[in-house]
C-alpha cells in the first residue's frame, strides 16, 4: 500500500492521470530497494510452500504438480493470442471512443458499454455453446474470441484515458508543424500516452491470464482443467486446488514483475541530470 | 528536394503575406474577436499587445487555424485557410511556425530528435540532412551542445529556443509567436528575446503577442492594440507608445509601464 501512495504521488508531480484498476494484483515498485515488500513475501511465501509441500509429501503434491506443465502450456497460449487480439482491439476501441465521426463513435461506445455489461463466462459459453447452432469453432478460437472481445472493451477505456491524459499542447505543436490527425496520434500523442496506459494494460493481461481459468468449462485442457481432471480421478481436492492456486499466484507475481520493469524502462526521458 | 516541398517560395518583400478580413469568433455568448481586419506584408514584424482577454492569442491562434472562425476570411499567400481542405491546411501549417506559450516540446523525443521529426517525416529529408539542418538551427539559437538531452534535462529559456529552432527547421515564411516568454523565470526572458531579435534581423516575417514592451520597441514594425476582441489601435512602436490616443491604450500603458 505504502508503494502504491508514493506511486500515485510520483504520477502528480509529472502531472500524469492514474488509471487504477483492482482486477490484478498491484503491480510492484520496479527495482524496489526494500527486500521486503507485500510482493516479495507473496512470491518467496509461495515459493516455500510449494516446495515444502512437494518435498515433505511427495505424494499427492508432486504428482499434482508433474500433472500440470501442460494446462499451464495451454493457459499461457490462450493469454498470449488473448493478448495479441485484445490490446490491438483496445487501441482501436479507445481511439473510436475519441473520434469526432459520431457512426464510429457511437459504434465504439455501443460496443464497450454491451460486453461491459455480460459476464465473461456468459461470453464463452455464448460463443462456444450457442453459436454453434449456426458455426461450429474450437474451444480454443471460442476461448480467444470471447476474451479478446471482453478485455478489449475493458482497455479500450484505458486507453482512452491514457490519450486523454496528454496535454492538448502536444497535438497543437504537432499540427502546427503541419503533422495531419493520424501522425499526431501514431508520432506524438501515442508514444507519451503509452506510458500511462501500460500498467493498466499490464494489470488486464495479468487478469486475464486468471480468467482464462474459465475456459475449463468448455473442457480445454488449460491449468484449471488439469487440476479439476485430477481432482476428479483421486478426489484430492484440498492438494489439488491448493497446488493450482499456488501455480496460478507464481505466474501473476511474476507477470507483474514484468510489467513494473517495462514501466521503468518507459520513464527513460524524465529524468533529470 | 525541401524546396519543391515546400508550397510557396520565399514571397516578395512588402507584398501581403497574411489577410484577415472581417474576422469573428465566439466562445458561447463571449465574442472573442468582433470584426478584426489586419494585413501583414511579407518581412514585417507585428507585436500585439492587449490585456488579457483581449484576444490577442485567439486571433494569433486563428492565423493557423488551431482555433476556427465563425466569420470572415484569412488568406495566407493568397491561400484561404477558412475553406480550405485538411489536406491544404497541412502543408500551409509547413509555411508558418508557431512558437507556444508553454514550449510543448515533444517529452519523449531528444531536442535533435525534436527538431528533425517533422522535416524527416513531412519534408522526406534524410537523418544526415535533418541533422544537419538541426544542428545549424541548434548552434543558431545557442543550445547545440543540449542536443542529446530530452526537454525535461533543460530550462524553460532552453526549451523555448529549442521550441523556436524546431518550428524553423520547416523553413517557415511567416514565424507566429504566442506571448513566448510569458512562462520563463525572469532571468531567461533576455536569452529568448536575444532569438527573437536575431530572427527579425534576418528578415522573418513574425506575428508576436506579447507583454515584452522593450522587445516590441526595438524590433515591431508596427504594434496592435487590442481589447476586447478589438483592433484599437495599430501604428510603429514610437507612436503607439509616445503618443497614444485612445483612453484605453493610454490606461494599459500606464498600468504595465
Amino acid at each position: 500500500m505504502a508503494s502504491e501512495t508514493e506511486k500515485s504521488a510520483d504520477n502528480e508531480s509529472t502531472g500524469n492521470i492514474v488509471v487504477l484498476t483492482t482486477q490484478g494484483p498491484q503491480i510492484p515498485k520496479p527495482w524496489g530497494k526494500r527486500i521486503i515488500s507485500a510482493w516479495s513475501i507473496s512470491l518467496m511465501g509461495a515459493i516455500i510452500t510449494l516446495i515444502v509441500l512437494c518435498t515433505m509429501w511427495p505424494d499427492p503434491y508432486l504428482d499434482v504438480l508433474t500433472f500440470l506443465p501442460d494446462g499451464i502450456l495451454v493457459t499461457f497460449e490462450v493469454t498470449a493470442l488473448a493478448i495479441c487480439c485484445a490490446v490491438p482491439l483496445g487501441l482501436l476501441t479507445g481511439l473510436g471512443r475519441i473520434a469526432k465521426n459520431p457512426v464510429i463513435n457511437l459504434g465504439a461506445s455501443t460496443y464497450v458499454e454491451i460486453i461491459r455489461g455480460i459476464p465473461l463466462l456468459v461470453q464463452i459459453f455464448y460463443i462456444y455453446y450457442a453459436l454453434s447452432k449456426f458455426l461450429q469453432v474450437s474451444s480454443l478460437t471460442s476461448a480467444v474470441v470471447a476474451i479478446s472481445f471482453c478485455y478489449g472493451a475493458y482497455m479500450g477505456e484505458v486507453f482512452r484515458a491514457g490519450i486523454m491524459a496528454i496535454p492538448k499542447g502536444q497535438t497543437e505543436a504537432a499540427r502546427s508543424l503541419g503533422f495531419n490527425r493520424f501522425q499526431t496520434m501514431f508520432y506524438v500523442i501515442l508514444p507519451q500516452a503509452w506510458r500511462t496506459i501500460l500498467p493498466p494494460v499490464g494489470n488486464e493481461c495479468i487478469a486475464m491470464l486468471k480468467d482464462t481459468s474459465l475456459v475449463s468449462v468448455m473442457a480445454m485442457p488449460d491449468l484449471m482443467q488439469r487440476g479439476r481432471s485430477f481432482a476428479a480421478k483421486t478426489y484430492l481436492y484440498f492438494e489439488t486446488y491448493t497446488i493450482v492456486a499456488l501455480v496460478y499466484l507464481i505466474i501473476t507475481l511474476l507477470l507483474s514483475k514484468c510489467v513494473a520493469i517495462m514501466e521503468a524502462r518507459l520513464n527513460y526521458y524524465d529524468r533529470r541530470k | 528536394m525541401t524546396e519543391e516541398s515546400n508550397i510557396k517560395t520565399q514571397p516578395a518583400k512588402g507584398e501581403p503575406i497574411i489577410e484577415i478580413s472581417q474576422v469573428w469568433k465566439f466562445f458561447g455568448s463571449l465574442t472573442a474577436l468582433q470584426d478584426v481586419n489586419l494585413t501583414v506584408h511579407a518581412g514585417e514584424r507585428v507585436v500585439i499587445i492587449g490585456p488579457s482577454g483581449s484576444g490577442k492569442s485567439t486571433l494569433l491562434r486563428s492565423i493557423n487555424r488551431l482555433e476556427t472562425i465563425d466569420q470572415g476570411t484569412i488568406t495566407i499567400q493568397g491561400q484561404d485557410i477558412s475553406h480550405c481542405r485538411p489536406h491544404e491546411l497541412n502543408l500551409m501549417r509547413r509555411n508558418v511556425g508557431m512558437v507556444f506559450q508553454q514550449f510543448n516540446l515533444f517529452p519523449h523525443k531528444t531536442v535533435m530528435q525534436n527538431v528533425t521529426m517533422a522535416p524527416r517525416k513531412l519534408l522526406g529529408l534524410t537523418k544526415a540532412e535533418a541533422e544537419e539542418r538541426a544542428l545549424k538551427l541548434l548552434q543558431k539559437v545557442g543550445i547545440s551542445d543540449k542536443a542529446a538531452a530530452y526537454p525535461a534535462m533543460l530550462s524553460g529559456g532552453q526549451q523555448q529556443r529549442v521550441a523556436i529552432a524546431r518550428a524553423l527547421a520547416m523553413q517557415p515564411n511567416i514565424m507566429l509567436f504566442d506571448e513566448p516568454t510569458s512562462a520563463l523565470d525572469p532571468e531567461m526572458v533576455g536569452e529568448v528575446l536575444d532569438v527573437m531579435v536575431g530572427l527579425a534581423e534576418d528578415g522573418m516575417t513574425m506575428c508576436c503577442v506579447t507583454h515584452e514592451m522593450g522587445f516590441a520597441k526595438m524590433v515591431a514594425d508596427r504594434v496592435i492594440f487590442m481589447d476586447h476582441g478589438q483592433i484599437i489601435e495599430q501604428g510603429n512602436p514610437e507612436r503607439i507608445f509616445n503618443s497614444p490616443r485612445h483612453p484605453r491604450l493610454r490606461q494599459f500603458l500606464e498600468q504595465i509601464l
